[in-house]
């Protein structure tokens, strides 16, 4: 299940000396174009982890189900906080759902 | 952005880095590994040496819904390797390993939940079990958390670099070697001792979805855990076990997502196309709902096999509480199946989730195939420690067992530590391995060859049709085995016509060639078992029985002179009372 990457929305990081989403790709799939603008170099190659998607900072990531696999077109976006996550997921008849919890503690 | 590629050897760098320990994978293994060491020893130079980077990396880099073993109060480490022992079929397991895991699992599980990790409580403020031995937790930043610790106890951490071979010195392993997958450099670890934590193998059997546009790693294993760390020690005739015992799991249909999460943690039965219960109908003898896993794993294809599909978990009890719960547990690990659900537009009390089975994976710390090691974690070659998935002998680890295994390897390590220097470079050693890393890089634009991708898509299918994958319900025969062995000859020996256009490119090409070597002993393990021991995990068509003379494990070593693999047994050892066959 590939990323689609907003590049309306892609900063490219700010420059920075690597992009968040490529420093968290395990499969070190995401990169910089020569516009400045994060790719996904191989979408087959992509696990759907959505590493990616939860830290770009403007919400440019997207993940999508292939047309093989699911219908046109649901969606799943998180919101991460310092220590919760919101998703919210839209299916393809527009029904929405939200799901808010705690996903660090205070360390010890 | 794209990086000048190299025109010749010699414009490569080399790095050479001296260190105590040196961890290859810092996954959840490697973590913990790598905290034990700065805990034990501060002043011990403790360096991972990771292809990804260590913050998102491996099989819990989606996040984790669950540590599925953790002691509860009432039950002994002794009992819970009587259940492991039972999960598999009564074994043969090594009890030794499985008991010194169990004694050091809930200390590790414990240090998560102090470094931040949110478990989920029971008003009283126990862990909440989901099943017996399992507790839920919400692990959306298990990793980051594991990671984060690591370098704040000063582990010095090495990302983007791929390890390639083991260091020797004669028999002795003193690091690792590889390359830098942004940097483009060749890598050099020197150490004292080596931990190799690099996950499991996915990949090397084709997944049913693989033909589908974008989702050629639609896979539930992390398909950028390929076995290197098994194929780096095989070449090194180290002597790996149980590698006839793949991991075949039931997951949820075209996503290939977990399932115990609905099955165990939402009492969901697993039914077929004519709403029976499979399990309770067919396997009651076994266990029923508690027959081992392997059973579990096989059911669902068994009834699709004999025309009773499709197969679902059913859901259609659950109350809109329970589907909000079911629905954040993955989130927290695998979040893609909530969006799946989406595209299909299901409300799961409506439509039951649909499940089939997987593609076969090697995975030590959930079956038992890896390196034969002995209690201190140690591999047959001196220096070389193997933790978690890599790490052959006891199944079931999952998260806490993985990491208390990581734990050990490191005391294991530091013992050894205290009694080696390190000798000198063997520089001939070090040029001949950057010469073979490099090679698919430096074949010139003119050269016609095949590409890293061509060869997997062969190897994959060669090994789904022919070794017993989904798309022939894991069976296999003498004949068929045969086979796959012929053309796995053919394919390591056609591994000169891999080239790669860049450096993620050369990453995938040894990608290949590990999973080629990973694949030709799991192959020669399953031809050695002549008899099915565990349906689905291990199938052989032609010898549908157990049959009591493979009450033993099969242990095999790649001849370093001829190439050949050499396949052995050595004996089952009971350590832990009780009957074998139950929990
Ligand atoms: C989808 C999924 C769900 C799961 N759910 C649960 C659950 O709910 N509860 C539970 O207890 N367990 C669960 N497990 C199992 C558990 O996650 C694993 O058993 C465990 O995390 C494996 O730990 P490891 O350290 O051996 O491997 P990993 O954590 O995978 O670490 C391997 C590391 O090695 C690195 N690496 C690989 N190759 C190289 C190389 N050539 N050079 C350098 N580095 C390399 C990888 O990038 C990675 O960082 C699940 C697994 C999966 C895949
Ligand atoms: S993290 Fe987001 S903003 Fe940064 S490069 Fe990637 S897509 Fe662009
Ligand atoms: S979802 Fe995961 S595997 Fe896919 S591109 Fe993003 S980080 Fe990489």
């Amino acid at each position: 299940m590939p990323p689609r990457i907003d590049i309306e929305k892609c900063d490219g990081c700010k420059a920075q000396e690597e992009p968040l989403c490529e420093q968290v790709c395990p499969g070190g799939l995401m990169s910089l174009g020569e516009n400045m603008k994060a790719y996904c170099r191989q979408l087959r190659d992509c696990w759907d982890c959505m590493a990616c998607v939860k830290i770009c900072p403007v919400g440019a990531i997207e993940t999508r189900v292939p047309y093989q696999l699911g219908y046109h077109v649901a969606k799943l976006i998180p919101m991460m906080g310092t220590d919760t996550v919101t998703w919210t997921c839209q299916d393809i008849n527009g029904k929405v759902e939200r799901f808010k919890y705690r996903n660090r503690n205070d360390a010890e | 952005m794209a990086k000048k590629l190299p025109d010749n050897i010699d414009e490569i760098q080399t790095e050479v880095i001296e260190t105590d320990l040196l961890i290859v994978g810092g996954g959840n293994a490697g973590c913990f590994s790598a905290i034990e060491g700065k805990k034990i020893n501060p002043d011990l130079k403790v360096t991972i040496m990771e292809k990804a980077h260590i913050s998102r990396s491996g099989a819990t880099a989606a996040g984790m819904d669950a540590i599925n073993t953790y002691i509860p109060e009432g039950k002994t480490p002794e009992d819970l390797v009587r259940w492991s022992r039972s999960q598999v079929g009564g074994g043969p397991i090594r009890e030794d390993l499985a008991l010194s895991n169990a004694k050091e699992l809930n200390q590790a599980v414990d240090d998560l939940e102090a470094w931040g990790l949110p478990i989920v409580k029971n008003e009283d403020g126990t862990f909440k079990y989901r099943g017996a031995w399992d507790i839920s937790i919400h692990g959306e930043q298990l990793k980051p958390i594991m990671a984060e610790k690591a370098i704040e106890v000063g582990a010095e951490v090495y990302n983007r670099v791929v390890a390639t071979s083991l260091l020797m010195d004669g028999e002795r392993c003193v690091g690792a070697m590889g390359f830098g997958v942004k940097d483009g450099k060749f890598y050099v670890f020197r150490a004292k001792a080596v931990i190799i934590s690099t996950g499991g193998a996915c990949g090397l059997y084709k997944s049913y979805t693989s033909d589908a546009t974008n989702s050629h790693h639609q896979t539930w294993m992390c398909p950028f855990n390929v076995g290197t760390g098994y194929a780096v020690g095989i070449r090194q005739e180290a002597e790996m076990t149980s590698m006839e015992q793949r991991w075949v799991a039931t997951r949820t249909k075209d996503h290939c997502g977990p399932v115990d999460t609905i099955s165990v943690g939402y009492k969901s039965a697993i039914i077929n196309a004519k709403g029976d219960r499979i399990l309770q109908k067919h396997y009651a003898h076994l266990g029923g709902d508690k027959a081992p896993r392997y059973i579990r794993a096989n059911a669902p294809m068994e009834e699709w096999l004999a025309g009773r599909g499709p197969t679902f978990v059913d859901t259609t009890h659950l109350s809109p509480e329970e589907v909000k719960e079911l629905k954040i547990d993955y989130l927290n690990e695998r979040p893609t199946f909530v969006l799946f659900l989406a595209s299909r537009g299901q409300d799961i009390t409506k439509d039951p989730i649909e499940i089939y089975g997987s593609d076969p994976y090697i995975v030590g710390g959930h079956t038992q195939s890896g390196y034969w090691v002995d209690l201190e974690r140690m591999t047959t070659i001196p220096g070389l420690f193997a933790a978690g998935e890599t790490a052959g002998g006891s199944p079931n680890k999952f998260v806490g067992g993985c990491a208390a295994e990581g734990k050990l390897a490191t005391r294991g390590a530091i013992n050894y530590i205290s009694s080696v220097s390190l000798p000198e470079l063997d520089s001939k050693q070090v040029g001949q391995e950057k010469e073979r890393v490099f090679a698919p890089l430096l074949r010139g634009p003119e050269f016609d060859g095949v590409s890293p991708l061509e060869m997997e898509e062969r190897m994959q299918r060669l090994m789904d049709e022919y070794a017993g994958g989904t798309s022939q319900f894991y069976r296999t025969n003498e004949e068929r085995l045969d086979y796959a062995l012929k053309h796995l000859k053919m394919l390591q020996s056609q591994v000169i016509y891999l080239y790669a256009k860049d450096l993620h490119d050369l990453m995938n090409a040894h990608e290949v060639i590990d999973r080629l070597d990973v694949a030709e002993v799991l192959t020669h393990h399953l031809k050695f078992r002549k008899e099915t021991r565990w349906q689905g995990w291990q199938t052989r068509s032609d010898y549908p029985e157990i049959n009591p003379e493979f009450d033993c494990f099969v242990e095999s070593r790649r001849n370093k002179e001829t190439g050949e693999i050499e396949a052995f047994t050595r004996p089952y050892e009971q350590i832990v009372s009780g009957d074998r066959y139950k929990p």
